[in-house]
Formats: structure tokens, sequence, C-alpha cells
């Protein structure tokens, strides 16, 4: 680490409240027990539920009709591309985020490059909805 | 038992707690849920099974678990009994992060199960993540309606989330800082946030609505459309795991709104001592807003998919992107020391919003002209879910 004679008020404040890491642990634990919970609710209800399957009932549903092959259709390459435009524009919060949090103490320079930022993005936003990918038919 | 160890036991104790109180939630907001809407239709909800219908959570919950659990014959083996697994889990999780109260306020405990610095981003991941469990749930089923459903779910979900990521950088810069009880602080000194994000509040509302799958944005579900959706399949628990995880995603959005927008677990300060008291405000603002939920679901129409869409790329995120730079200008040349002004600008912005909202909706729903010719214009394949 170059840094490590200048590290930040807040790195060092960090190492003073005695490991604050243990927040992520305590996460992991509430993780653990909402799944936990999904899990448990599934294996009692295979447990205490009947199983009596028969042809008809294991039939996926099409109001009677043997439904076609399930899954397998193609579909719009729309959802593709709203899928593509997520991730872009994501990646722009993304990267909004820490000028957002640090923005008062680095003042008007963080205000230009935010803007430069936007106009950027704006230029793509606008052309996606020239070229009517926002359209659904 | 060593100091470590026996913290981690009360967290344990603590997220279990939150988990049962969260379900008992949940069951009960069902029922809340038939009775208001049927009071708002002029007719009584349940309240046969048990003194005022309060026995009905219990009976509906009984139900699930002793009914059949089957999986049809093309249903793929482990992603279908998984994707109820994730929604749940990640539903249940994403509710840890909100604090209730002061440091040491639940006897001696923190009235948080976890408290980290990049608090809202966690939450704002963690409930992202309940898309897998719809989108793998409706594949899963190999079936067409679900699988439908949940390809409509997932693009509905996530163009709505970067609406609401966006709405809530303006609070950001702001506060200065991602922690909950900071900005929760930050609220107790200087004033609720909503008096200043008047305008990201209504996008992140909006947003809510479109990432919880409520009406006007139940896409997922549109039973009119697609029978169910992507619980079409779904049977006996594993379908009332979805059922959880979209209440409790509910109940989280509501929390959240209540710990950015209006002063988290504090009240009105001007009662003084009474608005330090943790736990009754957070619990009242989340109530307001299931019932804001309730209200809505009773009243509103459902968009068409078009709409819906439209909707969210042309008004919410570039809305959302306008507040960022207007906050992001003023604080860069006024400084936050008078934000009143930012705050009327973002309410008039609102009333703005609401006072044209006729002629907005006629603009984002008017297709846009691409210039190409109706005659070259590719056929799409309608049947497969292209409306």
């Amino acid at each position: 680490m170059r840094n490590k004679p200048h590290e930040t008020e807040g790195a060092i404040a960090h190492r003073s409240e005695g490991g604050r890491n243990i927040e992520y642990v305590n996460a992991l634990i509430m993780l653990v027990v909402g799944l936990g919970i999904g899990i448990l609710a599934v294996v009692v209800s295979r447990i205490l539920g009947p199983k009596k399957p028969s042809r008809t009932k294991l039939m996926a549903y099409e109001s009677g009709n043997d439904p076609l092959p399930g899954g397998k259709e193609r579909f719009p390459v729309h959802f593709y591309l709203v899928a593509m435009l997520f991730i872009v524009f994501d990646i722009e919060t993304a990267f909004f985020y820490p000028i957002a949090t640090a923005f008062q103490r680095v003042g008007i320079f963080a205000f230009w490059e935010t803007i430069t930022f936007v106009a950027l993005l704006a230029v793509g936003l606008i052309y996606i909805y020239r070229k009517g990918v926002l359209e659904w038919d | 038992m060593p100091a470590w160890l026996l913290d981690l036991v009360w967290v344990l104790v603590k997220a279990v707690l939150l988990a049962f109180a969260l379900l008992t939630t949940f069951a009960y907001m069902t029922l809340i849920e038939r009775r208001l809407l049927a009071r708002m239709q002029i007719r009584y909800g349940p309240n046969r099974v048990g003194p005022m219908g309060l026995l009905q959570p219990l009976a509906d919950a009984i139900k699930s678990i002793f009914k059949e659990d089957f999986r049809v014959t093309a249903a793929d083996r482990i992603v279908f009994t998984l994707a109820p697994i994730v929604a749940i889990g990640m539903a249940l999780t994403a509710f840890g992060a909100i604090p209730a109260g002061p440091a040491n306020s639940f006897f001696g405990l923190n009235p948080w199960v976890f408290d980290l610095d990049i608090g809202i981003l966690a939450v704002l991941a963690i409930t992202s993540m309940g898309v897998y469990g719809i989108f793998l749930g409706g594949w899963a089923s190999g079936s067409k309606y679900p699988l439908l459903g949940s390809l409509r779910g997932s693009a509905q979900m996530i163009s709505y989330e970067l609406g609401q990521g966006l709405s809530i950088l303006g609070l950001l810069m702001i506060v200065g800082s991602t922690n909950l009880r900071q900005i929760v602080d930050w609220q107790g000194a200087n004033g609720i946030l909503i008096l200043f994000q008047a305008l990201g509040f209504m996008l992140f509302l909006i947003s809510s609505f479109a990432e919880t799958n409520r009406t006007p944005f139940d896409f997922v579900e549109a039973e009119q459309e697609l029978v169910a959706g992507y619980l079409t399949e779904y049977n006996a628990i594993k379908w009332a795991l979805f059922q959880m995880a979209e209440y409790v995603n509910m109940i989280t959005a509501s929390a959240i709104m209540a710990t950015l927008f209006f002063g988290g677990w504090r009240g009105p300060s001007f009662l003084g001592p009474i608005a330090e008291i943790p736990f009754v405000w957070l619990i009242l603002k989340i109530a307001l807003f299931l019932f804001l939920f309730i209200w809505v679901r009773a009243t509103l129409p459902r968009l068409r998919y078009d709409q819906l869409m439209r909707f969210g790329w042309k008004f919410v995120l570039p809305l959302a992107i306008l507040n960022v730079v207007a906050t992001a200008t003023y604080l860069a040349f006024v400084g936050s020391s008078p934000l009143w002004p930012l705050g009327l600008l973002g309410i008039l912005a609102v009333i703005a919003c609401i006072a044209l909202s006729d002629r907005i909706r006629v603009l984002v729903n008017a297709p846009h002209k691409t210039g190409i010719q109706p005659g070259v214009t590719p056929t799409h394949n309608k049947a497969a879910g292209g409306d």
C-alpha cells in the first residue's frame, strides 16, 4: 500500500471502533436465517403434504390441452435490449454513488465532472430514444 | 463463552426475531389487505375464521403447508425449488439493515441486525436479487405463461431499478453518506429529507411500486392476461413463499422510504421527547405506506406493458437524472446552508408533474416516430410476448 502513512480519517476511525467489519458477518447471519426459513418451509411442506401424483396433475397449465413444449419459445429481442441498456445505465449509477457521497467535500470540480458525465450519457439516452429502442409494439 | 461469540449469538437471535416479525406482518398484511379492499368496495372481508377474521392467516398458512407439493413434469428439478427460497431469503435479509432506534435501545442491543457503511446500497443490491427469484421461478416452470410473466417482470424490475437508484442520488449528495443511521441522524438535525427531495421521493415511490410488483405495475402476475404469471405452476408452500417475498419486499420498501425521506425511527421533532421513542414511529410510518400500497391497488387500473416501459425509460429515468443535476447545481453554487430554496424547487416540480399529468401521459405514451416506412418495418413474433 503506497498511501499507508496518509490514510484517510475514516479508515482510522474505523480501526479505532474495533472492527466494524463484523457488521458484514451480521449481514451474512441474516442471509442464512432468511434462506434457512425458506428451506425449512419447503422441507416441512414436502414431509407433511400428501403425495399422489398423476399424469394429468403433472401436466403444465393449458386449460386441459397438452401445452407446447414449455420454455422453448423464442421471445422478442426487446428484452435483451432492455437488459443491455440496464447494464449500461446501472454502471452509470454505480459511478454516480461515490461522487454523490463525496460531492460537498470535492466542491465545484465534482460538479463539472458530474455534468460532463451526465451529458455523455444523455447523448446515449437521446440516441436510443431517437432510434426507437424504447418503443414496444 | 467468549464475548465475540456471545455477540454473534445475540445477532442470530435478533435475526430470527426479525424474520418471524416480518413473516407475522406478512400474514396479517394479507388479512388487512383483504379487509381493507373489502371496505373500499363496501363489503366485508374475511370475518368468519376467528374474531374479525383474525385467524384467517393461520388457516391459510396451515392449508398451504398441508397441500400436496408437486412439480410439473416439464419443470426444472433444482431451480424450481431454489427460486422461491432465493426470493424469500433476499426479501428477509434486506430488512435487517433498517435502524429502528438509536444504538442500544433494544433491551441493551442495537435495534438493527447489521449496519453497513454502504447501507442503502446494500439494501438496494439485496432487494434487486429478488429479480432472480422471479425470473428463475418463471423459467424453471417450463411452461408458457410463467416464462412470459417472468420475462416481462424482470424487464420491468430492472428498468425501474434504474429510476430507484438514481432518484436517491440527490439525497445522498445532501447527506454525504450512504449509511442509513447517518441519514436518519442528519434528518434529526436538519429536518426530514422529503422537504428537500420531493421529486426524488416521488420517483422513488413510483419505482417502489414497480419494484415490488404492485398494481398499477403488477405485470409478473397479471391474472387477466397471463393466468398467474410466474406463479402459474407453483403450489402449496412454494407459492406461499413467493407471496411472502412480495409482501416482505413491500414492507422493506415502506421502511426504506420512511428511513430515507421521513426521518426513520424519529417522530416529528416538535413533540420533544415523544419523538425520540424508538420503534413506534417507524412502525407507524411503515403502516402508513402499506396502507398506501393497498389504497392504490383498490384505485388504479393496471397499465399496458408498453406504457409501463415507456413510463420507466422516458419519464422516471430522465426526471431522476434531472433531479440529480438540479441538486448538484444548487449544492455547487449555493451550498448546503440554506436548503429550503432547493426544497421549494422540488415541491414545485412535483406539483407541476401532478398538474401536467394528463399532458405527460400523452407525451410518454405517444409512440416515437422512427422514420421507418410501415411496409419496411420488420414484423415481430407477436405470439411470444412482444406485447
